[in-house]
């Protein structure tokens, strides 16, 4: 990559990032003041300028005095635009909402909280994590905006928010003015479930482990799920096949009579590859409401089947080191 | 990065393209303009019917024609016309593969330079109030390029509001740069031919119809401003090019002429002060009163007394003179001079010369005499259409049609003179002038042309003779309106009808001249002048940037704060009857705290008025279901406003 040699490193705008200022959170709240608040022109800008300085020289050379006025007052138009454009920026107040766990490889969505205290509308504000990403959205005068921002995350864990960028380019496009901000929010990153096809190895016989089988009790029909090579043939629903509607499994539910534990000894691999397993193993127990434990070298989760007991199994994945 | 952009983004840009293209009309050839126009209409149906864009090997013949349209149009690409003819037709042609955000900046930006160009062309105050318009939209049409989605485009009303502030807010700013940016004094590099054309004003020769066809012409040729006082009007004549030379039916300046001594002047009686402001008229003369003696710089005298600048007038020349209206000049000839000025063609216009011949014996003065009272006793007459003459003009002139304009009687007059021996000359200039009293000038336009003579004679030097004035003595006198029939073509502003139309005129010419003085005349030499006056130093470059910058860093520092100061929250009508309320509780002592709801403040303030305190919670209810409720409440808005008013607090409580 050319960007990587030097001096080509100084034209990429995140090599320049970390001499920025950043606007920092103080309780979550991030106030955009003037000093954080960064202006260049646009390419647009650019090309204007260089207009500029065409009319310039054209009043000169005929010694034209409305050429000057022409020149002189979209010179002053560029620079009352950067006026404008570093304003709509200014004492935004920018915080972190709130912003829901996925699974690594997902697309989180930090849902953002930009307010308006100035009594200013502003227009077209865009914010991003990854310039491919942008949202952006207008905030009324006093008000709150939320902005719904995709944030591509690759790992488990609890990760900070990378830094955020804020920018505009109201009102004539000709200049682009941004600020950096620091959220210490952190967001939640589930384990990458592995792929279905792991339950084979568990699921193929409920007596091989007893413990580790993922169907529930016998007593109560309790719905569907897509079928899995392996389910017991007995449980297939073959009414809905034969509709050609697809295979699924029928579901039974005994709660209480048969207790998943998930355990890391069943997994194989190296631990990213058990973790993805019990991942899977998780969602697909929670997804057949069953009541499963989990169990781990050195922790272990009761066996229970609410919703907080998931993410619970989830989290104590994510974290696990 | 390379958005596409909507259906509305684009009839933004089409309108204002239109604008632009509309203020440029007079200055391009019809086929421009049409074929504008159908690629801006192309354009648009493409777009409303969603038909595929062209291809580009579409465009390119239609590129090439355009190319070849230019060049035969205007034999060539180079020049003024030429290049914009090019930029316009491209620029709407551009538009057909216009669809990002990258296209479209090229078509704006291009289209602001459009505008910029239209002063290549004239700079009137109109062509000035005509570039308000586009500029607007094309701001209009940027501002709209910004909100990005269909959806959160605002209305017209809104982003022509918006773009007219910037504008507007941008005014400062490009004032100070307008008066401190130093002036460079142009051309750069040689100015294409045509960048001159269109400027009327005398030639350097003489034919018969010349000044008829410049009477014409009510474009202004000159403004005069008297420091004291103002000459007689039948002594306005202001000279122009001196022509010596007869060939056929054309005066010329002599080429001999070079190498004659300068003619000696002497003057007497009090100088004429005055400021002229000559239009630029693409030659060399700069007219000045009869008899010039201090002369611009930049000028030199010729040797008949013309004043000729260094390079040809294409701006407009203000400068300081002083004439005599009381001289001799030339009171010796010599004897090149005096050849050239008896010099006629031999074998033409015999008439003529036998009649010359015949005054044999007559003194200079008497033959002069005798020539004009010819002109005044026989029926000749003063005419803008004079009928077509004959291979021996003068002879054809003289006694045979006898109508013609001031030319026909110059020539004819020195032609006279010369054919009985005494020397005499042609003079071009202009004479008279109209009085604005709104701005105490004069206005001297091409319509006040003219041409008179001046004979040598001995002891007396050069004299000037106006065969004209014997002819109809009101050209003189009163001006060119007087002396013509109504069958005349004059241009309207030198006719005498619609006294009130020519008052108007005056006015608006005074802000005409004000506005060639201070806007369109604000050179280099003027900047300095005018910062010395403003500073009382002498400023050089340094200081010019220096104040350049500090003024603008102040006034963005002020537009800065007027931009980011927080405008007051508009109260509604209940909130503000409500601070009324308030206004009272705090002559108790009562104010509400920071985040105390309505409700617990009325409490507060009950416990400390006890007197009122049903109206105080009847007041604080009423306001919360005003404030709270989705739909106005007109009746209860009234309500309270009557609790309100019934509520006072009394010093003593």
């Amino acid at each position: 990559m050319l960007s990587k040699i030097w001096p080509f490193t100084f034209w990429k705008i995140s090599y320049w990032q970390q001499w920025f200022r950043v606007a920092k959170s103080a309780n979550n709240v991030a106030i955009l003041n003037p000093r954080q608040i960064y202006i260049v022109p646009t390419r647009w800008g650019l090309l204007y300028a260089t207009m500029l300085i065409g009319l310039l020289i054209g009043s000169i050379n005929y010694s034209l005095s409305l050429g000057y006025y022409v020149t002189f007052l979209l010179a002053s138009l560029g620079n009352i635009a950067m006026l404008h454009t570093w304003r709509n920026l200014l004492h935004l107040q920018i915080a972190v909402s709130n912003a829901s766990p996925v699974f690594a490889g997902d697309t989180a969505t930090i849902v953002l909280k930009i307010s308006e205290t100035k009594n200013r509308p502003r227009y077209v504000v865009a914010a991003y994590f990854n310039r491919q990403a942008e949202v952006i959205n207008d905030i009324k005068a006093n008000d709150v905006q939320l902005f719904d921002i995709p944030l591509t995350t690759i790992k488990r864990g609890l990760h900070s928010l990378p830094r955020l960028t804020i920018y505009t380019e109201f009102p004539l496009s000709l200049l682009h003015a941004w600020a950096v901000v620091d959220n210490p929010f952190q967001l939640l990153v589930y384990p990458k479930p592995a792929e279905s096809i792991y339950q084979n190895n568990l699921s193929a016989d409920a007596d091989v482990q007893g413990s580790s089988q993922l169907t529930k009790g016998d007593d109560d029909f309790n719905g569907h799920k897509n079928y899995q090579v392996g389910d017991s043939p007995s449980r297939v629903d073959w009414k809905a096949s034969s509709r050609g509607i697809g295979m699924y499994t029928k579901l039974y539910s005994g709660a209480g009579i048969h207790t998943l534990w998930l355990d890391w000894l069943d997994t194989t691999g190296d631990i990213e590859t058990r973790i993805s397993q019990l991942t899977r193993w998780i969602i697909d127990a929670h997804a057949t409401q069953q009541t499963y434990g989990l169990r781990l070298p050195d922790t272990e989760l009761a066996p229970n089947n609410t919703e907080a007991h998931y993410h619970q199994a989830l989290t104590t994945l994510a974290l696990l080191s | 990065m390379n958005r596409l952009l909507t259906p509305q983004h684009l009839k933004w840009l089409l309108v204002s393209l239109a604008v632009v293209l509309g203020t440029h009309i007079p200055n391009l050839p019809l086929w421009v303009i049409m074929a504008s126009i159908s690629f801006g209409t192309w354009r648009y149906l493409l777009d409303r019917y969603q038909w595929a864009m062209p291809k580009i090997w579409a465009l390119l013949p239609i590129t090439l024609i355009i190319c070849v349209g230019i060049i035969v149009t205007f034999k060539g690409f180079f020049g003024r016309d030429a290049s914009l003819s090019l930029l316009v037709v491209m620029c709407s042609l551009k538009l057909l593969e216009t669809k990002t955000l990258r296209d479209y900046m090229l078509v704006i930006v291009l289209a602001y330079f459009l505008v910029g160009n239209l002063f290549l062309f004239n700079q009137t105050i109109a062509t000035f109030g005509l570039s308000i318009a586009p500029l607007i939209l094309l701001t209009a049409t940027l501002i709209n390029i910004s909100f990005k989605d269909a959806g959160k485009q605002r209305d017209i009303q809104f982003t022509l509001k918006l773009a007219a502030q910037l504008l507007l807010q941008a005014v400062p700013v490009m004032l100070i740069l307008f008066v401190l940016f130093p002036r460079i004094p142009g051309p750069l590099w040689g100015l294409p031919q045509d960048a001159n054309s269109g400027m009327t004003g005398l030639g350097d020769s003489l034919q018969f119809g010349n000044i008829s066809n410049l009477t014409k012409n009510s474009a202004i040729a000159f403004r005069v401003q008297f420091k004291n006082a103002v000459p007689e009007r039948n002594q306005l004549y202001w000279r122009g090019p001196v022509l010596w030379h007869q060939e056929d039916r054309s005066w010329t300046m002599s080429s001999s002429k070079i190498g004659l001594q300068p003619e000696i002047a002497k003057v007497s009686g009090n100088p004429i002060q005055y400021t002229m402001t000559l239009e630029p008229h693409n030659r060399l003369w700069m007219l000045m009163l009869d008899l010039p003696t201090l002369i611009p710089q930049d000028a030199r005298l010729t040797h008949d007394y013309s004043v000729v600048a260094n390079k040809p007038v294409r701006t407009r020349l203000r400068y300081d003179a002083i004439s005599f209206s009381s001289y001799q000049l030339g009171l010796s000839l010599g004897e090149r001079e005096r050849l050239l000025s008896l010099q006629i063609n031999e074998g033409e216009n015999p008439k003529t010369v036998q009649l010359a011949e015949s005054w044999q014996g007559l003194s200079a003065v008497d033959k002069i005499n005798t020539a004009l009272k010819r002109y005044r006793e026989q029926p000749f007459v003063y005419t803008l259409k004079p009928p077509r003459l004959d291979d021996n003009p003068v002879d054809d002139f003289l006694f045979n049609t006898k109508r013609g304009f001031c030319e026909h009687y110059a020539t004819s007059f020195v032609y006279l003179m010369r054919a009985a021996g005494v020397p005499a000359r042609i003079v071009t200039g202009y004479q008279g002038g109209e009085y604005n009293p709104n701005g105490n000038y004069y206005i001297v336009r091409q319509s006040d042309a003219h041409a008179w003579a001046e004979v040598w004679l001995a002891e007396r030097g050069w004299v000037r003779v106006d065969p004209t004035a014997a002819v109809s003595p009101e050209r003189i006198e009163n001006g060119i309106s007087d002396a013509l029939d109504e069958t005349d073509e004059l241009p309207l502003m030198a006719r005498p009808d619609y006294p009130w139309l020519k008052k108007a005129y005056l006015n608006w010419d005074s802000v005409n001249n004000g506005w060639n003085q201070w806007v369109l005349g604000y050179d280099d030499k003027k900047q300095l002048d005018f910062l010395k006056k403003l500073s009382g130093k002498n400023l050089n470059l340094m200081h010019m940037l220096i104040g350049m910058v500090s003024i603008i860093a102040v006034i963005m520092g002020l537009t800065t704060y007027f931009l980011v100061k927080q405008q007051k929250a508009k109260l509604n009508p209940a909130q503000r009857i409500y601070a009324q309320y308030l206004k009272q509780l705090k002559r108790a002592g009562l104010t509400p705290n920071n985040g105390e709801t309505v409700l617990h403040f009325a409490a507060r303030a009950a416990d400390a008025l006890p007197h009122q305190q049903t109206l105080i919670m009847d007041i604080a209810q009423r306001y919360n279901i005003i404030t709270y409720s989705a739909s106005p409440k007109p009746l209860l808005l009234e309500k309270l406003a009557q609790l309100i008013k019934q509520f006072h607090v009394n010093k003593q409580q």
